[in-house]
Parts: C-alpha cells; structure tokens; sequence
C-alpha cells in the first residue's frame, strides 16, 4: 500500500483492522467518533465484530467478555469516557487480559470541551480503577507513528496479557497526514490463549476461569506479587523514548504527543538565537522512561516540562531527574494548543518557571 | 444397583457456599441438568455476578468468566458476539440485575442478545448482609429499610419481567418459583426452554426465580418458602410473560 493521506482517528481504525481487531465496543464521544464509525462500516463487513454499547461502561466490559473468550478487541473513547470504563480496565488488568483501548483526549474537567489536551496523563498512567495494576500507555506525536503503534499493540497486549492504551489529544485525531500501513512492527512469540472461555469443548478435562475475586488475602497478595513482577519485566523491555538535538544540550524539553511536535519547532527557532535546547521525548508514559534522565548530557542543567494539562507529567519527571537539574514547567490548557513561541518565551524566562 | 438420580455433570463437586435453606442451590441443580440434558456442558460459558453467586464460577462444571457488579449482561455480550456458537449464560441477583445492572440487562434484551439470564429474585441484598433491594416489597423490612420499605421514600418493588415483557428482542420471559416440587418442575422447563431458544438463535431468553433468603429475612427455611408464595407471589405474579413460540423460526 503506497502512502495515502489520511484523518488520524481513521487511521487508527484501520491500523486496528491491520493489528487483526476481531471485535469493537464503544460508545460515541468528540472527538474520537471517527474511529467506531470507520469500524462499524469495515470490522461488519468483514464478518468482525462491532457493537455500539449504551454506554462507555458496558463498552468495556464488552471489552472484558470478547477478551477473556480469546479475542483480539479493542474500545475507543475520550475523556470522560474514559473514566467511566476505569472500573472495567482495573478487572480486564486484575484477570490479565489483553486488550486495546485508545484514549483521544479533550479539556477537562467534568464534561470539559472538546478540544485537544493532555490532562488525562494521570487518567492514564496512574487510572482511576483500584487496585495496584498498570496499563502500559503509549503517546504518539504523529499519525505514522500511532498507527505502528496500534498495529504493535495487539501483540504487546497479548504477550503480557495485559491492557494496552495508545494515548492521543484531540489533534492527532482530528489531523490528516501522509501515511504508510505497511511499515512493518517488531515480530514476537505470541504465547497460545489457554486461558479463553470458549467452552470445554476445546480444552477438555480443564474448566477456563475468568476471575480477579480472591478473598484470601495470601491469595491476593500473591496474585499481586505475581502482577508486580509482570510489571518490572514490561518496565525493562517496552520503556520507549526518543533523545532528540541532545548533544551540547544547555536546556532539555520533556514532552510527548502534540507538544513535541511543538518543541520540535520551538527548539528549531531557539537555535537561531544560538540557544541549544534538546527534546526528551517519553513514547511510553507507562512505563515512564526514567533511565533516559541519566542520558541527558552534563551540559543540560535545566528542564524545561511543557503539557497541555497545567502539569501531570511534570511528577514524573521530578520523579526521575531526582534534583539533579533545574525543573520549570510551561503549560496550556482547557484546549489550548500552544505556539512555538510560547515555548521559546518559556526557556528565555525559565527562571521565572522553575518548579519550586 | 441401578442408578436412579445423581448429581449433574453441570456441577462440580465443590461444596455450594450458600447459607442453609437458600433457594440457590436447587436453581444451581436446574441450571446444571438443563445444560447436561441439553448436552451443552462443554459449549457452556457461564457468567457469575456480584453478590451471593459470585462464586457460581466454583460450582458450574463449564468455563466461567465473573463480572463486575451489573455487567453481566454486557459481558455475556461481549462473548457471545465472538462465539456465537457457544452457549453463554448469566446468573444474576437482583440487585445485580434490576438496580445498578438494569441498563445493560435491559439494552442486552433490546438488542435481542442471544444470551440466557438466570434471574434471582429475593427480594433483598444477601451478601453484603440484608440491606433493601430495588425489588424489596412495600413495607418489609432490612437493613437499610428498617421501619419497613416506605414507598414515598424508598419507590416500589420493580417489575422486572413485567417491563422486559415490552421489550421486542426478548424471546422467552417466565417467572417461577421453586416453593414446591411442582413449581420446581415448571422451574426446570422455563430453564431448558430458555436454553434451548438460545440454541436456536431465537434471541434474548430470561427467567426470574422468586428465590428465598431465610438468613436475612429472619426466617426458618420452610417459613420462607411459605413467604414467598404468600408474599412475593402477589407482587410478583408468576407465569410466561413471553413466548414467540414458532414466530421467530
């Protein structure tokens, strides 16, 4: 397929369909509607799968069943949605199973607006569902590379057997860009889904059980003990950043998504004024990349955090770079997107910004 | 010696956890035979809700997948919608179903899921120890109703197969009771008649149980079986509220 210019929540649909989405569940919300509406025409007629709930609730237990009987499936949503299906991705996490769920985000709180932010960075990394697990978050900054992304994250979800979210603003989704389907993704070992209840027909002398309830609190410590080590390993092998205009840094940039590409251009015009300013660019916010800190150079004292959210990532960051530099923080939100220039003018005043 | 009744293949030999005289462990026996003589055991994925039946998912012989509370219905959605071959069921209680899960239970009807649900209906919160239920009759007493359901404060018992009646993707709708060996009997057949239209593909099936509690109703187990007939059956009527019959075939 040669490069075709294309809507970015219609990209992710199809990215999907290439990933092999079996089934869909969802609910409609701006400014994501794209993506049920482009599956609801294609997964159908393909003989797939695609239900459109009542609500983003039932959406995700949908989610839930379809995962636990062995299938590839997936839910879109936007913020407030999002929340709502906390409750369904704190089970899907605890029974460990996989599945897609992309996250397009809109200003908050309560019903918010419609446009583009990043405030839901803690929705996402850190959920509003109980209990101790993690859903591994991957923010894109282009529509090229939200769809290698989708396309991985089938996999990825299979092979931990656990709940991926690809985490976009309204932007991305609302966009069009020239894109490739065909890039192809990292091949893994996808492990046999023995656990799936699709009857014992198929498994025979073994009963399948979908369950998180384990009132035994050994039993639950140990099913924890035994998520947390699950966790540690995707740490090691799926933390994703990108270092860009690092060498003789005096500033570093952190930002994902939408505002990376803004620093990109903010760096580019920095320049010319003969200031270096790098960009640390987290891909996966769960697990965030803390490593990468120790990779920024002795020249870069200072930190400059910039979100469209009033600062959530900026934990995370205070969190990895442990004092060793200056930390500030520029942000818009409310569906603000900033200029470049914003972000010049942050690092020519970074005093008046730091963190105290 | 011949073998004149044993336990159904449909259950494990676990020891059921219910509390002595509860009603669910012979809805539990009716399920099982229902699915054995139907020879579905092994197509069967059965959904446990929140509350008393959570653990069903110990005592159903067939694969089982346990829902959050009220999401049974969209669950069962879920996997019925990727295999629609298999036999997908829920057993549900009624604060599971008809309070905070009547939005996915009554959508699953509309869309005409081809799910069966076994509806417990006792009236009262059992697990979390005896608080009102949405289908608690005017002036009984619990928990949280504790001077007796004050229908100006607390609203009325809801009717479930009485609204579900009206829905068009609903295609067998009985409630029973299992308070005497007849009633047990008739039980049995709206149970197997369910499961059977599901095989047929004939859309959503349900049957309500009027079920007992005699532990939070402070009750012997006999007393309590008299009360539902007495009681709940008045509020409760029982009989088939819906049946297509041939016409969907």
């Amino acid at each position: 397929m040669a490069k075709v210019l294309m809507k970015g929540n219609e990209a992710i649909a199809l990215a999907a369909i290439k990933g092999g989405v079996d089934a869909f569940f969802g609910y409609p919300i701006t400014p994501q509607n794209e993506i049920p509406e482009y599956l609801s025409k294609h997964l159908l007629a393909n003989g797939k799968v695609f239900v459109q709930a009542e609500s983003e609730v039932s959406a995700i237990n949908m989610v839930y069943g379809a995962a636990g009987a062995g299938k590839r499936v997936m839910t879109s949503s936007s913020s407030p949605g999002i929340a709502l299906k906390q409750e369904g991705i704190s089970y899907i996490a605890g029974s460990e199973l996989p599945c897609l769920i992309v996250s397009v985000m809109r200003g908050g709180p309560g019903l918010g607006g419609i446009q583009p932010s990043q405030a839901d960075y803690y929705q996402a990394t850190r959920g509003g569902g109980n209990g101790d697990y993690h859903v591994i978050v991957f923010a894109p900054e282009t529509i090229q590379e939200t769809i290698d992304i989708i396309k991985e994250s089938f996999d990825i979800a299979d092979y931990y057997r656990n709940p991926v979210m690809v985490l976009v603003d309204g932007l991305i989704g609302q966009m069009m860009e020239s894109v490739d389907f065909d890039k192809p993704i990292r091949k893994r070992f996808i492990p046999e889904k023995d656990y799936a209840t699709n009857g014992t027909r198929n498994h025979p002398g073994r009963r399948n059980i979908i369950n998180s309830l384990h009132l035994d609190p050994v039993e639950l410590e140990q099913h924890n003990l035994h998520l947390q080590k699950k966790y540690q390993t995707i740490r090691n092998n799926e933390t994703r950043f990108e270092m860009i205009n690092m060498e003789d840094a005096e500033y570093v940039i952190v930002a994902y998504g939408t505002m990376s590409r803004i620093a990109r251009s903010a760096i580019e015009m920095l320049e010319e004024q003969g200031i270096k300013v790098g960009i640390l660019r987290p891909i996966s916010l769960w697990p965030f990349p803390k490593a990468a800190f120790d990779q920024i150079p002795a020249t870069a004292k200072k930190i400059l955090v910039s979100e469209m959210s009033m600062g959530q990532m900026l934990d995370d960051v205070l969190i990895s770079d442990r004092g060793r530099r200056e930390v500030a923080f520029y942000g818009r939100t409310g569906g603000m997107v900033p200029d470049p220039e914003e972000l010049v003018d942050a690092i020519l005043h970074f005093d008046e910004r730091v963190v105290k | 010696m011949e073998t004149k009744y044993q336990k159904s293949k449909g259950l494990t030999d676990k020891n059921l956890t219910y509390c002595p005289g509860c009603t669910h462990g012979i809805v539990h026996k009716l399920v099982a035979e229902s699915l054995e003589e139907l020879n579905l055991i092994d197509r069967a994925v059965g959904l446990s809700s929140v509350g008393c039946s959570v653990f069903s998912y110990e005592f159903f012989n067939c694969d089982m997948q346990q829902a959050p509370h009220g999401r049974a219905c969209a669950e069962a959605t879920g996997i019925k919608r990727v295999l629609p071959d298999n036999i997908v069921f829920t057993y549900q209680g009624d604060g599971d179903l008809a309070s905070i899960g009547i939005a996915e239970t009554i959508h699953a009807a509309n869309r005409g899921e081809n799910i069966t649900v076994i509806f417990i209906n006792n009236a009262i919160y059992g697990m979390t120890g005896g608080q009102m239920a949405p289908t608690t009759l005017p002036g009984q007493k619990t928990t949280t109703s504790q001077s007796g359901r004050d229908v100006h404060l607390q609203g009325y018992p809801i009717k479930v197969s009485e609204i579900f009646a009206q829905i068009q993707g609903v295609a067998y709708l009985e409630r029973v009771t299992v308070t005497s060996p007849k009633q047990l009997i008739k039980a049995k057949k709206a149970i197997k008649k369910a499961f059977q239209y599901q095989q047929e593909k004939r859309g959503f099936t349900m049957v309500e149980v009027l079920s007992t509690c005699p532990v939070n109703w402070g009750m012997t187990p006999v007393d309590a079986m008299k009360w539902v007939d007495s009681n709940m059956v008045p509020v409760f009527p029982l009989g088939v509220f819906k049946d297509t019959g041939e016409q969907n075939v």
